[in-house]
């Protein structure tokens, strides 16, 4: 007989919810379209994002709203804003998925150093959390635009203005709650008599930890993190939109803060970047609510 | 003179060879308090503890909750480092031992834990739960040798082989405990410290995880410790039980001379707790009911811990502490003014001796 594991289980039940699986559905195409962008360019027959296309504009030098060759239109200098909607979807999940994927990692090795050893280790982390989560993310964000916008970068050319800037800024905000977060969460499954159990066989500390502790903490990692994600495209898109972000690739962000002030003129400028981005975040946080359900359904308490 | 005396000696167990040696055993738990985390106080609880394990023998450890026998329990196995006192296993000094020293003494010693839930990794097939012990101890390498091993020892505990692959939510809290059970044997251990392995099942398959434990005892000739809160489990499975309250042993003998005589009133009070076959024997007798609380384990009472709730309290019980002696009938109990017979015979209706 199969055995049910417990990611089965969650499995079972997440595919009950089918907002949800709508939403992951949704994802995943928005990943395959990420990822396809110059294929379904050529294939749609859009020119690419940065091309100016002269002919969109009108006799004043207005852009065109949506025509069969710009199905969303063109911005103000003529280029496709659906070629540049595709290619800000890739930037917004590159770096919203290195920038979470990095904050996962480092969050979660300080969070359990931090509640496995206790301590002054503990005291010292849970310090520096409660520090780095009072800095005002959007105003530092600001601050090192300005600071690394030279071409050496800061910090010995470690910070390159750019993508890496953004992602610096995510990891920053982000690891302190993914910290804070697995650090509760250690601090209680260390004192599990399973915990104790594997330490009365003789286990070491290593074991504990990557044995006993990690395999109970994948679940809520998985869940958290897809919460994170998109309160960092969200991130992302803000930065972006206030000129720290990528400026050599079309983002969603710096759409919306270029098409401000020219809402009544050309509406489609801001609609589809504004959609493509409420439709990604919201999709994001339904999976997200989707997953923490089936992992906590109500009556079944997890022990 | 008295049935319970002769009785007494002749249940004595045989002069069995003493496999774990405890002297003076303390662990306090400190309380710190304010801004400097200063220390304020101390949670003693294990307060001053000496006893013998004997070879082969289940030995009972019995008292309300809070009394300390989860503690005794972790300083016995090093699952917790004692504030002071000497634990010796086969004679050997083990309270201080370290590194590889210690890893080799936890094949000698095991224990099953209370909550059948918490004391299974919820993310771990119950095949890797009972192989952990072979894989930390670098035993049976080989994969199908090791999956062989394990499925033995289900065997043995009551569980279905096939079900190797199973995760805990899958069992039942029984079968869960069957499963503690098999990983705890898995070291082929000395000794089996088993703390409430009970106390969290239904009644109804209480008896048959507690009938396991006893025949897996006698079959494998292990020495269990066995903990329990009430008497009445303990008396179907111990040779030798010792009373705790408040951090101390207060009373130690063997089942029959605990069963026929308590000396000690807590003792006395435990067993009134005990249901009775015959209502009518139980309504006769002048059920001596526990009143109060336990006082706190911070602050013990001075003289006899006991004296905030004994009914046969004197002045003297609140000034001096008595010792652990033996008192009439073989039973060592920490009494000024022990129970007589008569005394048992009025007030603890689930006595053996009230039928004799
Ligand atoms: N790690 C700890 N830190 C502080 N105090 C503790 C700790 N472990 C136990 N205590 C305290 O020590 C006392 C004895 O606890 P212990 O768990 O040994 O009791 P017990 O007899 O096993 O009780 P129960 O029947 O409830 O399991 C209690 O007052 C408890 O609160
Ligand atoms: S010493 Fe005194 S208070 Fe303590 S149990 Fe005996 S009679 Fe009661
Ligand atoms: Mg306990």
């Amino acid at each position: 007989m199969a055995a049910r594991s417990p990611l089965q289980l969650f499995w079972r039940r997440f595919r009950k919810d089918k907002v949800a699986l709508s939403a992951l559905v949704f994802i995943a195409l928005l990943i395959l379209v990420a990822i396809f962008a110059p294929v379904i360019r050529s294939v749609v027959g859009i020119p690419d994002p940065g091309e100016r296309s002269t002919d969109a504009l009108d006799a004043f030098g207005l852009p065109l709203g949506p025509t069969a060759a710009h199905p969303f239109g063109v911005d103000d200098i003529g280029r496709d804003i659906l070629a540049r909607v595709l290619d800000g979807a890739r930037l917004s999940l590159t770096v919203a998925f290195i920038g979470t994927g990095l904050s996962v990692l480092i969050g979660v090795t300080a969070g359990m150093i931090a509640g496995f050893y206790r301590g002054w280790v503990d005291t010292v982390i849970a310090r520096v959390i409660d520090v780095l989560l009072a800095f005002p993310v959007l105003l530092l964000g600001l601050g090192l635009a300005s600071a690394c916008s030279t071409k050496e970068g800061c910090l010995g050319g470690a910070l390159q203005p750019g993508r890496t800037i953004v992602i610096f800024i995510i990891v920053l905000s982000t690891s302190p709650y993914v910290a804070r977060i697995i650090r509760g969460q250690v601090l209680s499954l260390r004192e599990k008599e399973f915990v104790e159990a594997a330490r009365s066989l003789g286990a070491g500390n290593m074991r504990i930890i990557f044995r006993e502790i990690l395999p109970n903490l994948v679940a809520p990692i998985i869940v958290y993190a897809s919460l994170f994600i998109p309160a960092n495209i969200l991130l992302e898109a803000s930065l972006s939109f206030l000129g720290v972000g990528v400026r050599d690739q079309p983002s969603w962000g710096q759409m919306l803060a270029d098409a401000t002030g020219k809402v009544d003129s050309a509406w489609w400028f801001m609609f589809f970047p504004g959609m493509a981005l409420l439709l990604t975040v919201l999709a994001f946080n339904l999976v997200g609510d989707g997953m923490q359900d089936a992992l906590n359904p109500k009556g079944n308490k997890q022990r | 003179m008295s049935v319970s005396a002769s009785e007494a000696t002749g249940a004595n167990p045989v002069a069995r060879e003493k496999i774990m040696e405890v002297e003076g055993l303390f662990k306090h738990f400190p309380i710190h308090a304010g801004f400097f985390r200063r220390q304020v106080g101390a949670v003693k609880a294990v307060d001053g503890v000496s006893f013998d394990v004997l070879r082969g023998e289940t030995l009972g450890l019995v008292g309300e909750s809070g009394c300390g026998k989860s503690t005794t329990a972790r300083l016995l196995l090093r699952l917790m480092e004692p504030t002071d006192g000497s634990i010796k296993f086969e004679g050997r000094e083990i309270a201080g031992v370290k590194g590889n020293e210690l890893k080799a003494l936890r094949r000698e010693m095991q224990m099953i834990f209370q909550d059948p839930y918490s004391s299974l990794n919820p993310r771990k097939t119950v095949g890797s739960i009972i192989s952990d012990p072979f894989a930390i101890h670098g035993m049976h390498k080989d994969a199908g040798e090791r999956k062989k091993a394990v499925q033995e020892l289900m065997d043995i505990v009551g569980l279905n082989p096939e079900h190797y692959n199973r995760y805990p939510h899958e069992f039942s809290g029984g079968q869960r405990q069957r499963i503690g059970v098999a990983r705890a044997l898995a070291l082929r251990p000395k000794v089996i410290v088993a703390d409430e392995p009970v106390s969290a099942l239904d009644v109804s398959i209480q008896a048959q995880v507690l009938n396991l434990l006893r025949d897996l005892q006698r079959e494998l000739g292990l020495t269990l410790i066995f903990i329990a809160h009430d008497l009445s489990v303990v008396r179907h499975m111990c040779d030798r039980v010792a009373v705790m309250y408040l951090g101390r042993i207060v009373e130690l003998a063997t089942s029959d001379q605990l069963y026929s005589h308590p000396r000690m009133p807590y003792t006395g009070a435990l067993m009134s707790a005990v249901p009775v076959a015959d209502p009518r024997l139980a309504a006769a007798k002048k059920r001596q009911v526990l009143v109060g609380d336990v006082p706190s384990p911070t602050n013990p009472p001075p003289g006899c811990r006991f004296h905030t709730r004994c009914w046969k309290a004197q002045e003297v019980c609140r000034n001096e502490d008595p010792p652990l002696v033996a008192k009439d009938g073989g039973n060592l109990a920490a009494c000024h003014f022990p129970l007589s017979d008569a005394e048992v015979l009025e007030r603890v209706p689930s006595a053996r001796n009230v039928n004799g």
